[in-house]
């Protein structure tokens, strides 16, 4: 295809070459932009937060925590793409799943003698266990998500405010505390004002990165399968490097890596690699373009919606142990409206709010954009309610945006 | 009354007979598709007006024209009603000028009373909203017309299917209407209701009332039509007077389906193996809802490895249901019966172990069962066996790539890519697609449903082509397929099934579109005869 266009091109008349060429740029130029966005609205957004705050946006320290105070929207969002991908469906309960399983931990910790390992195995089994009920409800019996994940929002609040006796209870287990909230240190390497151990990693995964898309190209060439242009694949990849190189100058420069970042990490990760590279996340995908195809073309659509849902509570324990050891303690109001920024950044990074697309990345970068709006205004020091608006008005625009240009384009029925 | 126009056009009116409506050359396209080929009609004032053809014809279509659901513009030609040519932009216009057509499947909503599903957007409003005594007492009364005496305050859904229909007829009265449109109104109706309903719109014929109903029910049509309209690929064929109730229903019956076979069909070397590749034995299925009501009715049948076995019958005689039951249960409750592929008896739980024990079924419905529209060509060509393309769970996009670029080569699918969406192809190559998916799954047996529905012949030709390339392989075809003709030019042996029975099966050489229509008719009025013993 490719190449005749090139010879039809070729054998025009220059002026009416240079014309092509410009509408053919043009055309790449929107398709960039509607492909990237939200990339665009991150930038944008954080070079207007680094100005305002006057530079204090870069501070390594606020660097580092922009993706700490958001571990749990990172780790809940990815969770809640699969419910969304389904068709739209949210899950209203893990706010209240948060505060749950915390309870569970923060009295685990402080009333019995039991080993902070074995502590959070029991909190996973019974987040696990939470997802298997509502799981359960949505996928076999079709209880409506909507309404089956409402009554766990106020099942699971309620029983955790039981647990807690309506106090606040302190977490002091030192061996739970450093399995999530402390920093990597290797004597030697880090032991002076700079954490070289960050940096060394952010290197490695950046060389690791460009290996991997030299090779893949390489073996994709082999094979004679079409690929994007050299440019754009290696442009892409470098700036990705740059920014990991960036980052982890800055985290060497604070306290390092902290271990909650490798766990969104390894979350990430996973969650990205199901939703593109499986068949079973590419059911998910297929549920909630076409349910009715989908079954008839055999694939257990129980099971799917099963598994988003026990994925979905999974995921809202584990940041309910992120949660509980970042902050230290957990109380009755822990996790209120967390619910709501992970169905937020879902809808933000692009996510249909009918089903059947989005991408982990892009609902990376929807949750980052939301913790740098955040960020930034508590930083300036904007009242606490300004945000609220600012984040509802991120929210709507993003919607708003991504079903009209579906419209255009003729995609979305 | 005919209403003053100009004088132009009161010269063509003229030296028609007191005509209420005349639909002059209209045609109307679909992308693709020629539904209405310059179509002509003329309806005389209070005259009932019957419109009979097969599936697909054209006759909803037209329908659908004349009331605006349509709007102007969409077509090409006159609507002359009462003397004056219309523009119809939607069907409030049409409504008020008196025209009011009731669909096959009903408008109501069951959950709200009868007065209030009449007024529906039409509302008796008083001072202060609407106005509920009103509303109720005028129900009543235009209820009472057509002999319902149910209270206006029920609910639709406590009333049965015949009454149903009653309140739709009773709505249109509201309307205040001058010509009723009645798209197969008898379809879901028993015996007892249907006749009721007959008599009702000859009482309104006596009253001055001009109808127009289209039914498959020739028995009906014979009992009921002044005059019958004989539609046939998207074009009016002939118009039979009635007038004196002496019509034969076979003279009908030629009329809808007397086309020439021309070489519409690509020629197959009938190499029908002895081998059985799928049989189905004292096949029942009841209705997934109401479930008592029976859907398929003591089926038995088989298809031999290298044949293309057809099914004929009219919409809703049970064949979709019976092949989606056979599926793996993907529809129907309380299945019963034996089904037997490559020899060995089979119990099927789900779909997976239908396509497992080599089994496809391919959609009738193509949108919204078959394929997802917004995933690539690529992403829907291998759902059916994923794991063909995969490594432990893991997808190897480039392997799916290549599967659906051989795909598109070899079914000749018109696409810039494999990785274009499905919803941006045409009706016919995402039939293609449809069928890429489904050959992919590699399955010994495939049942097509509606194969053709809504594609151009040019799509059509290569998808016979690939239905002979599949039996060549030695694989089974059944074919379902509302078009008699392309069953006629396609298929082995043809059954045809009527209201979820077997009621006929016949050899390529004997079969005959006459032959298949009777057998349909004939047990429609065997029905009747077990209708009247059970009423």
């Amino acid at each position: 295809m490719k190449k005749t266009g090139n010879n039809t091109i070729d054998t025009m008349p220059l002026e009416q070459k240079a014309a092509v060429r410009t509408a053919l740029r043009r055309a790449d130029v929107v398709n960039f932009i509607k492909k990237y966005t939200m990339v665009i609205a991150l930038v944008v957004v954080f070079a207007l937060f680094a100005i305002l705050t006057k530079g204090r946006l870069l501070n390594p320290q606020n660097l580092s925590n922009l993706l700490l105070q958001n571990a749990y929207v990172l780790v809940m969002a990815c969770g809640m793409l699969l419910c969304i991908l389904t068709g739209g469906n949210v899950d209203l309960s893990v706010g209240s799943t948060v505060c749950l399983i915390g309870a569970i931990c923060a009295q685990l910790l402080a009333n019995t003698g039991l080993n902070a390992v074995v502590v959070i195995l029991i909190c996973l089994a019974a987040s696990c266990a939470i997802g298997v009920w509502q799981g359960f409800w949505i996928g076999n019996v079709h209880i409506p998500p909507f309404i089956c994940t409402l009554a766990g929002m106020f099942l699971f609040r309620g029983l955790g405010r039981v647990i807690l006796g309506s106090k606040t209870v302190a977490i002091h287990d030192d061996l739970f505390l450093s399995i999530f909230a402390s920093y990597i240190n290797i004597p030697g390497l880090d032991s002076g004002k700079v954490k070289w151990s960050a940096f060394i990693a952010g290197i490695i995964v950046a060389v690791v990165l460009l290996a991997y898309t030299a090779t893949s190209r390489a073996k994709k060439a082999k094979m004679d399968y079409k690929q994007a242009s050299a440019a754009s694949a290696f442009g892409k990849i470098i700036v990705i490097d740059a920014l990991v190189l960036y980052y982890t100058w800055k985290l060497a420069h604070y306290k390092g890596i902290s271990v909650m970042l490798l766990w969104v990490l390894a979350v990430i990760f996973i969650y990205a690699f199901i939703t593109s590279k499986t068949a079973f996340g590419r059911y998910f995908y297929a549920v909630g373009g076409n349910e009715k195809a989908t079954k008839l073309s055999g694939i257990n659509t129980k099971k799917v919606y099963f598994m988003a849902y026990a994925s979905m509570s999974l995921l809202a324990g584990l940041s309910g142990l992120l949660v509980a050891a970042r902050i230290g303690s957990v109380n009755g109001d822990t996790g209120t409206s967390f619910e709501m920024d992970a169905i937020g950044s879902c809808f933000i990074g692009g996510a249909s709010a009918y089903g059947g697309s989005g991408t982990v990345p892009g609902i990376m970068v929807g949750a980052i954009l939301l913790g740098v709006i955040n960020q930034g205004m508590s930083i300036i020091g904007l009242d606490n309610n300004w945000q609220y608006v600012v984040k509802g008005a991120v929210l709507l625009v993003a919607v708003i945006f991504d079903v009209v240009s579906n419209h255009k384009t003729g995609k979305a029925g | 009354m005919p209403r003053p126009c100009g004088v132009r056009k009161q010269e063509e009116v003229l030296n028609l007979a007191d005509n209420i409506l005349v639909m002059k050359n209209i045609t109307k396209e679909f992308p693709g598709v020629k539904a209405l080929d310059n179509v002509n009609l003329e309806v005389e004032r209070g005259e009932i007006h019957a419109l009979v053809g097969e599936n697909g014809a054209g006759k909803s279509t037209l329908m659908n024209v004349l009331s605006g659901t349509y709007p102007y513009g969409s077509y090409t030609g006159d609507i002359i009603y009462n003397g004056e040519i219309c523009q119809f932009k939607t069907l409030k216009d049409s409504e008020r000028k008196g025209i009011v057509i009731i669909h096959q499947e009903l408008a109501l909503i069951p959950e709200l009373s009868i007065g209030e599903n009449m007024f529906l957007g039409n509302e008796r409003k008083g001072k202060f909203g609407i106005d509920w005594d009103r509303t109720y007492h005028e129900a009543e009364e235009h209820m009472s017309q057509v002999g319902l005496k149910d209270s206006a305050t029920t609910l639709i859904k406590d009333i049965g299917t015949g009454k149903q229909q009653l309140v739709e007829i009773a709505k249109a009265l509201s309307k205040n209407v001058k010509l009723l449109i009645l798209d197969e109104p008898t379809s879901s109706l028993n015996e007892e209701d249907s006749r009721m309903l007959l008599n009702l719109l000859l009482e309104f014929k006596k009253q001055g009332m001009t109808s127009i109903i289209i039914s498959h029910k020739l028995n009906e049509i014979a009992y009921v039509a002044d005059k019958i309209t004989v539609v046939r690929d998207g074009a009016t064929i002939e118009t039979i007077d009635n007038a004196k109730r002496d019509i034969d229903e076979d003279r009908i019956i030629q009329g809808m389906v007397g086309r020439e076979l021309s070489d519409r069909y690509p020629s197959r070397e009938h190499k029908v193996s002895a081998e059985v590749g799928m049989e189905v034995r004292d096949w029942n299925v009841y209705h997934p809802v109401y479930t008592e009501k029976k859907v398929v009715n003591n089926i038995a049948f088989n298809v031999h490895r290298g044949e293309i076995v057809g099914f004929s019958g009219l919409q809703g005689a049970g064949r979709t249901e019976l092949a989606m039951s056979i599926f793996g249960r993907a529809y129907g409750a309380n299945i019963s019966g034996q089904l037997i592929i490559n020899g060995k008896e089979v119990k099927l739980k789900n779909e997976r172990e239908a396509i497992e024990a080599g089994l496809a079924y391919v959609t009738e419905d193509r949108k919204g069962n078959g394929l997802v529209l917004n995933d690539t060509i690529a992403i829907n060509n291998t759902m059916a066996r994923l794991e063909k393309v995969c490594k432990r769970g893991i997808i190897d996009v480039d392997k799916e790539n290549a599967v659906a670029e051989d795909y598109r080569e070899k079914l000749k699918t018109k696409t810039p890519s494999v990785k274009q969406a499905v919803g941006n192809l045409s009706g016919g190559n995402q039939q293609k697609v449809l069928l890429a998916k489904w050959m992919f799954a590699d399955p010994d047996v495939l049942i097509l449903d509606e194969p053709t529905c809504g594609i151009d012949v040019g799509a059509k030709y290569e998808i016979y082509c690939i239905m002979n390339d599949l039996v060549a392989q030695g694989k089974s075809v059944v074919m379902i397929s509302s078009e008699m003709p392309e069953l006629l030019g396609m298929c082995d042996r043809i059954y045809v099934m009527n209201e979820g029975n077997m009621v006929g099966e016949f050899t390529a050489q004997e079969a005959t579109q006459e032959k298949i229509m009777a057998a349909i008719l004939k047990s429609d009025k065997n029905d009747e005869k077990k209708g009247a013993v059970m009423a």
